[in-house]
């Protein structure tokens, strides 16, 4: 089996094993659901490209071994792993799939497009009631990409996925 | 210039580590949850930066050594960051000060060196630069609430400035280690920075009914390994470990 003539369905597979690989942090959505998963770059030694979302955040590390091992256990151990950091990931690699998981989580996901102006201050719907009246408790919450928020409708505190 | 490439990844790396680590401190002590939260992100941050320059220091070194043999395996002598990080926290409305004179200068810098020739410098700025815009609007807006406070916390976070002020002038300054660098597009001109910077400090203080400080004597030296006394304290206290157990690991 070269690499060449499966590339497709090699994509695909590895794509599909990938997307039972969940966020260590937001087990809700998985690290192709955040776009942390870039892509298959092709040729004699397949490479898997994958991105930090944040410069610090400690999830990382743990990312590229859940991948590794996810991987290996689909016999696909011949894939080597590479991380790019350009061009940098921003709130707006999250796929459609991806938001509405955080939202039925109770994560407010981060609006679309919203990533070129990440100090943009725009009202969060709260994701349990949908209301938009809703209030920043704390701008830096539990990781590194969630602010806290509270919903003047419904009272839920909620964490807000930030735009990044 | 592969000796004056390593020496500015170094400036880098060293400036976001000694800062980090300074600001971990106040993990479980700060005033409010919501400040202790907002200061141990920043310091993340922060570490996550210096993770990625010291190990562009470390690959262009090739000595066997990366970020972390150089974060916890090197002397105080050898660390490169500028003076004003490793300023002891003081209250905190001194850890605000430091801050906010640092976030507002890296801000700039990281927009600057988006334009890097260095393919990692360029990738790293683009990146941070973004979560330094979340650490600005933190200390800008900080510096506004307590200078614009009570009498107790204006008079406190005047003396942080006060205090923090004679490590500014360092931040500008260039020497012969990394010419090369600016005239090659790889560093930034530190020069350069300095009008927005003014710019920006001035407009702050002046919200904050804050008196722009004295000018002062520059103290300088943190490139050169000449530091004050406190950064080897910081180093005891982070390096421990990793000296006490060689090789240890989770």
């Amino acid at each position: 089996m070269s690499a060449s003539s499966t590339s497709p369905s090699l994509r695909d597979r590895v794509f599909e094993v990938l997307s039972f690989v969940p966020d260590p942090e937001i087990p809700c959505v998985s690290v192709v659901d955040l776009g942390i998963v870039r892509n298959i770059r092709d040729g004699l030694c397949p490479t898997l490209v994958i991105t930090p979302t944040y410069t610090g955040c400690p999830a990382t590390i743990v990312i590229e071994a859940d991948i590794r091992a996810a991987l290996d256990s689909a016999g696909l151990s011949e894939i080597k792993i590479e991380t790019t950091l350009s061009p940098p990931w921003t709130t707006d690699w999250i796929s459609d799939a991806g938001r509405e998981k955080l939202r039925a989580y109770g994560i407010a996901p981060p609006p679309k497009g919203a990533a070129s102006h990440s100090l943009r201050q725009g009202s969060a719907a709260c994701p349990r009631c949908g209301s938009t009246s809703t209030e920043e408790i704390s701008r830096f919450g539990s990781t590194p990409c969630k602010a806290l928020y509270r919903c003047l409708s419904c009272a839920e505190p909620f964490d807000l996925f930030k735009c990044h | 210039m592969r000796e004056g490439l390593i020496e500015y990844a170094l400036r880098l790396g060293d400036d976001s580590l000694v800062l980090g680590q300074r600001l971990s401190e106040w993990c479980g002590h700060a005033p409010m949850l919501e400040i202790d939260l907002s200061l141990a992100n920043v310091a993340l941050d922060l570490v996550g930066q210096a993770t990625h320059f010291l190990k562009l220091a470390g690959e262009t070194e090739s000595a066997g050594r990366d970020a972390d043999a150089l974060a916890f395996r090197r002397d105080v002598l050898d660390f490169r960051n500028c003076l004003l990080v490793e300023q002891p926290n003081g209250d905190f409305a001194q850890t605000m000060a430091r801050q906010f004179l640092f976030s507002n200068w890296q801000e700039l810098l990281f927009r600057e060196l988006t334009h890097s020739q260095n393919p990692v410098i360029a990738a790293v700025a683009a990146k941070a630069v973004k979560e330094v815009a979340y650490h600005c609007r933190l200390a800008n807006e900080w510096m506004v609430r307590l200078g614009d406070g009570t009498a107790d916390s204006h008079v406190r976070v005047v003396e942080g400035l006060e205090w923090m002020w004679r490590f500014v002038d360092e931040l500008f300054v260039t020497d012969s280690e990394i010419e090369r660098l600016i005239e090659a597009g790889i560093a930034a001109d530190p020069r350069g920075l300095r009008p927005e910077w003014d710019l920006r400090i001035y407009q702050v203080l002046a919200s904050a009914t804050l008196d722009r400080p004295k000018p002062r004597r520059a103290v300088m030296g943190g490139r050169r390994g000449h530091h004050t006394e406190h950064l080897g304290h910081l180093l005891s206290g982070m390096q421990f470990l990793p000296r006490a157990y060689p090789g240890a690991i989770w």
